[in-house]
C-alpha cells in the first residue's frame, strides 16, 4: 500500500531540559532536547513528540524556545503537547517551529477548542491525546473511559465515543495512551487500540506499555494503528529506533529505513 | 551576498519549517519570508509553502495581493510549490464545495475517496499522513542524488489531477496512484513537505537552490 508505519520516540520536557534521564553514548548533553532530537532523527526516527512537563506558567515560554531550536536543526515532523490550552497556545508552537499541536485536559473541558484550533490552523495540526482506561470488570464487556491529570481524575465519557467525536470536532490524528499500561513495559493495550482504531478515520498514535520491539509490532498488526509511540526504550538505549525498525520490517510491516 | 531566496508569506502554514530547512541547505543565501512585491520580484528565487483549506489558502492570497506575485514568479524563476503550494497552482478545487484556485496548470484537486481498502481490514485513514514513496516517473534535475522510490512526509487530503500527464514528475500510491510532483520549465511543484522530509527532504531542497533551469 505504500504508507511507513511510523515509530515515535517521546521527550518529557521540564522547564527546557529533557527529564526522566535518555542513555546515550556519544551525547554531550542528555538534557539538551536538541542534541535528543538530533539523535533520534539521525537514527532514523519518523517525527518526534515532546511533552511539556513543566508545572509552573512562568516557564512555558521556555518550550516555545526549545521548539525553535529544535525546528532549526532537525527536519522531521514535531508534535507539543502540555499546557496546549488557547488557540493562542496552538498559535505560538505552529509559528515556533511545531507541526502538530496535541491537545489532552482542556478537550475534555471545553471540546470546542479543537474545533476552534482545526478551523483556525487546518486538522492536519492537531493532534488530540486521550487518556484511557479500563473501567469494565471481569466478564463484562470491554469498556473504557477518559481519565485526565495523569489517569487520576475519572471524567465518566467512554473512550470510543470521545475518540469519534473529537474526529468529528477536527481532530487530524488522536494519540491514544492506555493508563493501565503505562509504564508497565508489559506492551500496548491492544483491545483497546483496534477499538478506537475501528471507530475512527484518522490515523491513529498508540502509546503506554512498550517495553520490547515485539510490543510495537502487536500495536500495529493487532491493535490497528498506524504508529507507535514509545519513550523508555529508546531513552536508555535499549534498542535504537534502527533497530525498531528492522524488527518490525522483518514481521512484515511497512517502515521508512 | 549570495542569492535571495523568497518564501511567500500569506499567513497560511508552517514557513518558519520551510525557511529554516532552506537556510539550513544554502547558508549564503538571503531567506525572506515575505509578501513583500519588490522582494519577490527581484528574488533569484521562490517557494511557495502552504497549508489548509484551499478556500482560505486562495483568500489569503487575495488579502496579500500576491495572486499576480506568483504568476510572474511561475513564468520567470525557479518556483518551488509545496503542499498546497503545488494544489493551488491548478484550476479548481473539490474542496470547500468548489474553489476556484490560480490555474496556472491546468487541472483539479480531488479527495481521496472515502472507502479505500487499507491493511488490516479497516479503512485507509484520511489524511494521508506519514511517509510514503515517491515514484520518479521521468527525469528532473532535482532528483539528483535522490534515489527512486525514497519516502517523503505527506499530510493531506486531497491531490492534484492535472490534465496534462506530461507534467507528472512523481507518483505517489495511496489507495490509488496521484500525481504528487509536477514539473514544467523553471516550476517544480511537491505534495509532500521535503522541510519535514529528513535527509532526502533537504537534498531535493538543496537541488532547487542549485536549479538553472
Amino acid at each position: 500500500m505504500g504508507l511507513a508505519k511510523r515509530i515515535i520516540p517521546c521527550l518529557d520536557v521540564d522547564a527546557g531540559r529533557v527529564v526522566k534521564g535518555v542513555k546515550f553514548v556519544e551525547i554531550r548533553d542528555a538534557g539538551d532536547p536538541v542534541e535528543v532530537a538530533r539523535r533520534y532523527n539521525e537514527e532514523g526516527a519518523d517525527e518526534i513528540t515532546f511533552l511539556d512537563i513543566t508545572a509552573s506558567s512562568d516557564e512555558r515560554e521556555t518550550m516555545v524556545h526549545v521548539v525553535e531550536q529544535v525546528a532549526s536543526e532537525v527536519f522531521i515532523p514535531l508534535t507539543v503537547g502540555g499546557g496546549i490550552r488557547k488557540v493562542e497556545d496552538v498559535r505560538r508552537m505552529l509559528m515556533a517551529g511545531a507541526d502538530k499541536v496535541a491537545i489532552n485536559t482542556a478537550a475534555v473541558f471545553n471540546p470546542e477548542f479543537v474545533r476552534e484550533a482545526s478551523d483556525s490552523f487546518g486538522s492536519q495540526c492537531i493532534v488530540v491525546a486521550i487518556d484511557a482506561k479500563q473501567v469494565s470488570g471481569e466478564g463484562e464487556p470491554k469498556k473504557w473511559e477518559i481519565f485526565t491529570h495523569g489517569g487520576r481524575k475519572p471524567t465518566g465519557i467512554d473512550a470510543i465515543e470521545w475518540a469519534r467525536k473529537m474526529a468529528d470536532y477536527g481532530a487530524g490524528e488522536i494519540l491514544l495512551t492506555s493508563m493501565d499500561r503505562d509504564g508497565t513495559k508489559i506492551g500496548f493495550d491492544n483491545e483497546l487500540t483496534h477499538a478506537v482504531a475501528e471507530a475512527v478515520p484518522i490515523p491513529l498514535i498508540a502509546s503506554g506499555g512498550v517495553g520490547n520491539l515485539q510490543h510495537l509490532v502487536d500495536g500495529i498488526t493487532i491493535g490497528g494503528a498506524d504508529a507507535v509511540l514509545a519513550a523508555s526504550i529508546f531513552h536508555f538505549a535499549e534498542y535504537s529506533i534502527g533497530e525498531a525498525k528492522r524488527y518490525m520490517a522483518e514481521h512484515g510491516i511497512e517502515v521508512r529505513l | 551576498m549570495g542569492q535571495r531566496i523568497a518564501v511567500l508569506d500569506y499567513g497560511m502554514g508552517n514557513l518558519r519549517s520551510v525557511s529554516k530547512a532552506i537556510e539550513h541547505v544554502a547558508p549564503d543565501a538571503e531567506v525572506r519570508v515575505t509578501d513583500d512585491h519588490g522582494w519577490i520580484e527581484a528574488a533569484d528565487r521562490v517557494v511557495f509553502p502552504g497549508q489548509g483549506a484551499a478556500r482560505d489558502c486562495m483568500a489569503a492570497i487575495g488579502q496579500h495581493h500576491l495572486n499576480q506575485a506568483i504568476r510572474e514568479a511561475v513564468q520567470s524563476k525557479p518556483f518551488l510549490g509545496i503542499c498546497m503550494g503545488l494544489q493551488v497552482l491548478v484550476e479548481f478545487s473539490e474542496e470547500n464545495e468548489g474553489t476556484g484556485l490560480l490555474g496556472v496548470i491546468p487541472g483539479r484537486v480531488v479527495r481521496f475517496a472515502e472507502d479505500m481498502p487499507g491493511d488490516s481490514g479497516l479503512p485507509l485513514k484520511i489524511p494521508h499522513m506519514g511517509w510514503s514513496r515517491v515514484e520518479q516517473v521521468r527525469a528532473h534535475p532535482l532528483w539528483e542524488g535522490i534515489e527512486d522510490g525514497s519516502r517523503f512526509y505527506f499530510v493531506h487530503s486531497y491531490y492534484v489531477v492535472p490534465e496534462d500527464d506530461s507534467l507528472v514528475a512523481g507518483v505517489t500510491e495511496y489507495g490509488i496512484r496521484f500525481a504528487s510532483v509536477l514539473a514544467r520549465d523553471n516550476l517544480f511543484a511537491v505534495q509532500f513537505h521535503p522541510e519535514k522530509s529528513a535527509d532526502d527532504g533537504l537534498r531535493l531542497l538543496k537541488n532547487f537552490v542549485g536549479w538553472n533551469p
